[in-house]
């Protein structure tokens, strides 16, 4: 730190050396943790599907399929989960742009008769303390068994039957087009299935 | 010597308070600050980062010319970011995901940058890890009483556990971003009082 005229060379050879210290560091570190981070990443999708479907003794991991909503237009990721080999419920990985915080990612869980199990939140941006209260109880239990066929699936304020969480309409208004979209895709497969 | 340690220490804890005295990095302060639990987590990843950085820069600041001083400062905040990112992915999974997003916003905190700069350039190893100790402590403390007062106001609950029934309406606005400006005004007076500031 002295006040004596430094060449330009000292600087240069010192900021490369640091920053090849610190890309070596970046990247060593980052291939030491590529494999734990992918097994995590999978662990919590795993816990999910676990979640939202029914009792099953298959790898739901293994048998992932891609089905596509009815429009064609997107494509989600299917696990069935069977219980002795008979399917009983399926899960779908889903998402929306619309959150309050843009992208919303959930796995939803549907029962073989069309009605939905349950969901569970992936990835999101919701703020903490209002949009992010979709991933609970009070408002998740309004979905068990609900048939998204005889029943509306929109929020009150648009005329459904599911309520909103306070001060959060916008974050469940999204959760409901993730899930809608998922059971798009999950019904256009199941009538896809039957006719072959 | 022992009593300067313990004021380099001690410092950053109340009489020079990050957030509620030299107001630094109040991106994260507002942002985070919607419960106490999320306070607490910021506040210690950014204090650990900050620990790392003030020994890291005060081991290399001989060696650093004084005209590039901040960009080196930068990339030695932003490496050790990055790789407590990638291992908190790896290892800590559950941390990551509430903590995830807040992260990367580690590097631009003008606190760690602001010891950099203002102590860790200028002492040596043991003064800036206290430095780095007490202004971590400090700023993790800010952060918690913020987000306890917001979540107990806005969500009337306290760490997670709730003590109103799901019915009582509870002050949203705390914790929506207006009420972090209040709640922070709030604390800003009371701290100003007690350190008899004019």
């Amino acid at each position: 730190m002295s006040k004596k005229k430094q060449s330009l060379l000292r600087p240069l050879v010192v900021l490369v050396g640091i920053a090849s210290v610190s890309a070596f560091t970046l990247g060593y570190v980052y291939q030491i943790t590529e494999a734990p981070i992918k097994r995590a990443k999978d662990n919590r999708e795993l816990e999910a599907i676990a979640e939202v479907v029914n009792e099953f003794d298959n790898n739901p991991f293994a048998e992932k399929m891609k089905i596509s909503t009815s429009n064609k237009k997107h494509k989600l990721t299917m696990y069935p989960a069977r219980k002795d080999g008979i399917l009983n419920s399926v899960a779908v990985k889903t998402y929306t742009n619309t959150g309050f915080g843009g992208r919303i990612e959930l796995m939803a869980g549907f029962n073989v008769d069309g009605s939905i199990k349950s969901f569970k939140i992936i990835s999101s941006h919701e703020t903490p303390g209002l949009g992010s209260k979709v991933d609970e109880p009070k408002f998740k239990t309004q979905f068990q068994g609900f048939y998204p066929g005889r029943q509306i699936l929109k929020v009150r304020q648009d005329g459904g039957d599911i309520d909103a969480v306070t001060a959060a309409t916008i974050s469940s208004r999204a959760v409901l087009k993730a899930i809608e979209r998922a059971y798009d895709a999950f019904r256009t497969f199941n009538s896809g299935s039957n006719n072959e | 010597m022992n009593k300067k340690s313990l004021e380099n220490l001690t410092r950053g804890i109340f009489k020079e308070n990050p957030t509620f005295v030299m107001l630094l990095g109040m991106c994260p302060t507002l942002g985070v600050s919607t419960s106490a639990i999320n306070g607490l987590g910021m506040g210690l990843a950014t204090a650990f980062v900050l620990i790392l950085s003030n020994i890291g820069i005060s081991m290399v600041k001989n060696i650093i010319p004084d005209i590039i001083r901040i960009p080196s400062f930068i990339v030695i905040i932003a490496s050790f970011v990055t790789v407590i990112e990638m291992l908190m992915q790896a290892y800590l999974p559950q941390l990551y995901a509430a903590l995830g997003i807040y992260i990367p916003l580690i590097v631009v905190n003008c606190i760690i940058l602001g010891r950099a700069e203002a102590f860790a350039s200028k002492n040596n190893v043991w003064q800036s890890f206290l430095d780095a100790v007490g202004m971590g402590l400090g700023f993790t403390m800010a952060l918690t009483f913020l987000g306890a007062i917001r979540e107990i106001l806005g969500n009337g609950s306290l760490f997670g556990w709730s003590f109103v029934s799901d019915e009582t309406p509870t002050m949203l606005l705390f914790i929506m971003p207006p009420g972090a400006f209040l709640a922070l005004a709030a604390i800003i007076i009371a701290v100003n009082k007690l350190r008899g500031a004019k």
